[in-house]
């Protein structure tokens, strides 16, 4: 059984992000190796049920090449199931692109909320978590620590601005404050020094914990022991939600990582190689449980509660009914170590306890 | 004295001796320390409690780094332990109860078998995805199996031919022909399967099914899953129940499983599988071992660094007794 594979060639998430003068600073790089591990372990799976798994790969310039290319691997080579590790605008004009054909996408590193909501589709399900997911397990740590009154810093993207519309969401859930938001700039004019500095920018206020809205990455890990009042620096930097981080050792952790590292040198594992392995798992056991490679029948037991993932960070994972985002634990990340494993144990909920991450069913704005 | 004499008293003081010295060694081997012992991931060391001083730790043995699965061998003078970070078994003399030599594994062993004969290792390398067969006087890796992903449980069968072995990752227990060393049968169970249990009428095996709360039970005869036992304690969410460890009275009727986070063990009838009872025990419990007499069960906690001692009579929690860091598994000597 072939899967697919889709990729941007000029993805901007890529493109000049984690990197500066040629010293790489975070841990950002394109998920492919994720799912090669997954393909490696679903090697015995395939002795057993008679079915080799494999993968196609396709780098494109655009969202109607990539669609055109899914089009054709669909009848000429009957892969149906596609991991895409596309920008949130790309994969909504793939998806449309699709729209009437046996394909499913499955989405490894977007984690736009709008792909969730009002932009969700039938035939794409996500592995990596929603912004809302990873706002909402930061809130569960810092509401459970009671460090409620929250100073943001804001950049000047959209996805900056993003994050912070998730992070309002999260704070109303959960019962926190956001008590200032102040914007930042990445510029050295002393015009803007107000926007730049950042213990003029974090004074005058009393607040708990400052919250980094910074996608670039650029501004935000320079916020640490510069505010104004000694406070825990959260969000892009310094405590950060994730969906995976390299230090995670519980929970067999230990074992998938070393699989990474043996294939990806230097790489380390991240967040969308997680997703990318899960989106292969999540395939390789619908296979194997439905005994079928049909893809009506693959794709039904993927999408129902009969799937039981294992997402190596302790909760069995499946796919939500109502938005088909995989449901799993976050990490809450410093640069070296893994603090907590979101949800905290202090948070309920009538059916699963993952489902207090992210969007529920009765909020959600997805109509398929 | 004649000389002849001086001779018969030297020879009898000698015939004592002998007699004396035999009587010591024997001794020392046919009655047992009763002695508890667990291991500890952290603090790589293995804590030995006496059971008769109050469930004192009465030593603690420094071993190589993150020892897990504990094994006798050559009736109970020896405990093997496999520790994981060094790639090595340790081999301790039970009598001094220091470690007396190593076996070089492959990466990463947590969970070995001893075949019938006990000239053999059989180890399972979480990171080699493999079982290797491991000569125990050469010191020698002889077979290397290949399996899925992440094998951990192993069981050997009463005549030693075959070899049981979970993959954690595939959701699959394989079946190995031990004189060939080859996979013969792979059942696939529930998600991720740890451990294996053989029973004693020979026509069952179980296996605990880590991330879907259950046990599944395996004829052996057709290697068909025959049903799966679903534990729930009460106050606990199916996805908190994450089985792992699991033994056995001697006669095969009860079987006691450890629940791993939901903090429990389960006894269960093996002829009706019915589980009859859940036992409140520490944080996150994976080893299980039973006394002798099989009237206490000794429960490792890892993630609340202490034993629990469970009456099997009352079928109580009447203590815990703090340990090392992250203990893993108990063994409990005759």
């Amino acid at each position: 059984m072939k899967l697919g594979y889709v990729e941007l060639a000029d993805d901007p998430r890529y493109a000049d992000r984690g990197a500066h003068s040629g010293i790489v600073f975070t841990d950002l790089g394109r998920p492919y190796q994720g799912s090669q591990v997954a393909l490696e372990d679903a090697r015995a799976i395939g002795r057993v049920t008679g079915v080799e798994f494999s993968m196609e790969k396709a780098t494109g310039k655009s969202a109607d090449e990539l669609a055109q290319r899914i089009s054709k691997w669909a009848t000429d080579d009957d892969i149906h199931f596609v991991l895409a590790d596309l920008p949130a605008a790309a994969l909504k004009d793939l998806e449309d692109g699709l729209a009437d054909r046996p394909v499913m996408l499955i989405n490894i590193s977007a984690p736009d909320d709008s792909l969730r909501g009002a932009d969700c589709a039938r035939n794409v399900a996500h592995t990596y978590p929603s912004q809302a997911m990873l706002s909402d397990a930061l809130m569960q740590y810092l509401v459970a620590k009671g460090w409620l009154q929250i100073m943001v810093l804001q950049g000047p993207t959209p996805e900056d601005a993003a994050l912070v519309v998730a992070l309002q969401h999260s704070a109303r859930k959960f019962h926190a404050n956001i008590v200032e938001n102040r914007p930042f700039l990445l510029t050295n004019d002393p015009r803007n020094r107000e926007q730049t500095n950042v213990a003029l920018m974090t004074g005058g206020v009393r607040y708990d914990v400052v919250y980094v809205a910074d996608g670039s990455g650029e501004f935000g890990r320079y916020v640490a022991y510069e505010t104004s009042l000694p406070r825990p620096v959260v969000g892009t930097a310094g405590l950060v939600p994730t969906a995976w981080s390299w230090s995670w050792d519980r929970d067999a952790a230990v074992q998938l990582q070393h699989r990474y590292e043996r294939i990806a040198p230097p790489r380390r594992m991240n967040g969308a190689d997680w997703a990318a392995w899960e989106a292969v798992k999540a395939v390789t056991q619908a296979v194997m449980r439905s005994r079928s490679t049909a893809f009506d029948a693959v794709r039904a037991f993927l999408l129902s509660d009969k799937l039981s993932l294992d997402t190596v960070k302790g909760n069995p994972g499946s796919f939500r009914a109502w938005d088909h985002q995989l449901r799993a634990p976050v990490l809450l990340s410093t640069a070296d170590a893994v603090i907590e494993r979101a949800p905290l144990p202090q948070y309920l909920h009538q059916t699963n306890v993952l489902d207090t991450l992210g969007i529920d069913a009765p909020e959600t704005a997805c109509r398929f | 004295m004649t000389q002849s004499r001086e001779c018969g008293y030297e020879k009898g003081i000698l015939l004592a001796l002998v007699v004396l010295g035999l009587a010591l060694s024997t001794g020392a081997r046919a009655k047992g320390t009763g002695y508890v012992f667990v291991s500890h991931e952290k603090t790589n060391n293995i804590a030995v409690i006496d059971p008769k001083q109050d469930y004192k730790i009465i030593q603690w043995i420094p071993t190589s780094h993150r020892p897990r699965d504990m094994k006798f061998g050559d009736n109970r003078a020896l405990l093997y332990v496999a520790c994981g970070d060094d790639d090595v078994i340790d081999v301790i003399d039970v009598a001094a109860l220091k470690v007396a030599d190593h076996i070089p594994t492959g990466r990463s062993p947590e969970m070995f078998e001893l075949s019938r004969d006990e000239r053999t290792l059989y180890v399972s390398n979480e990171e080699g995805s493999s079982v290797q067969e491991i000569s125990i006087a050469d010191k020698l890796i002889m077979r290397e199996i290949a399996t899925g992903a992440e094998p951990e449980g192993l069981a050997i069968s009463g005549d030693g031919k075959t070899l049981y072995v979970t993959s954690e990752v595939t959701d699959m227990v394989h079946v190995v022909d031990t004189e060939a060393g080859v996979v013969t049968d792979n059942i696939v169970v529930g998600t991720r399967p740890r451990r294996l249990l053989l029973l004693p009428d020979g026509k069952q095996l179980w296996v605990s099914n880590e991330l879907s709360g259950q046990v599944s039970v395996i004829d052996r005869g057709t290697n068909r899953v025959l049903t799966t036992l679903d534990f729930l304690p009460p106050g606990f969410r199916q996805a908190d129940v994450t089985p792992v460890g699991m033994t056995l009275t001697k006669d095969g009727k009860s079987a006691i499983v450890a629940l791993g986070r939901a903090n429990h063990v389960g006894f269960v009838d093996t002829a009706t599988r019915k589980i009859e009872t859940y036992v409140l025990v520490g944080s996150r419990a994976w080893g299980v071992a039973l006394s002798p007499d099989e009237k206490t069960l000794y429960v490792a906690n890892g993630l609340s660094d202490d034993l629990s001692i469970v009456d099997t009579e009352s079928r109580k929690a009447i203590r815990a007794v703090p340990v090392g860091r992250v203990p893993h598994s108990v063994l409990v000597d005759d």
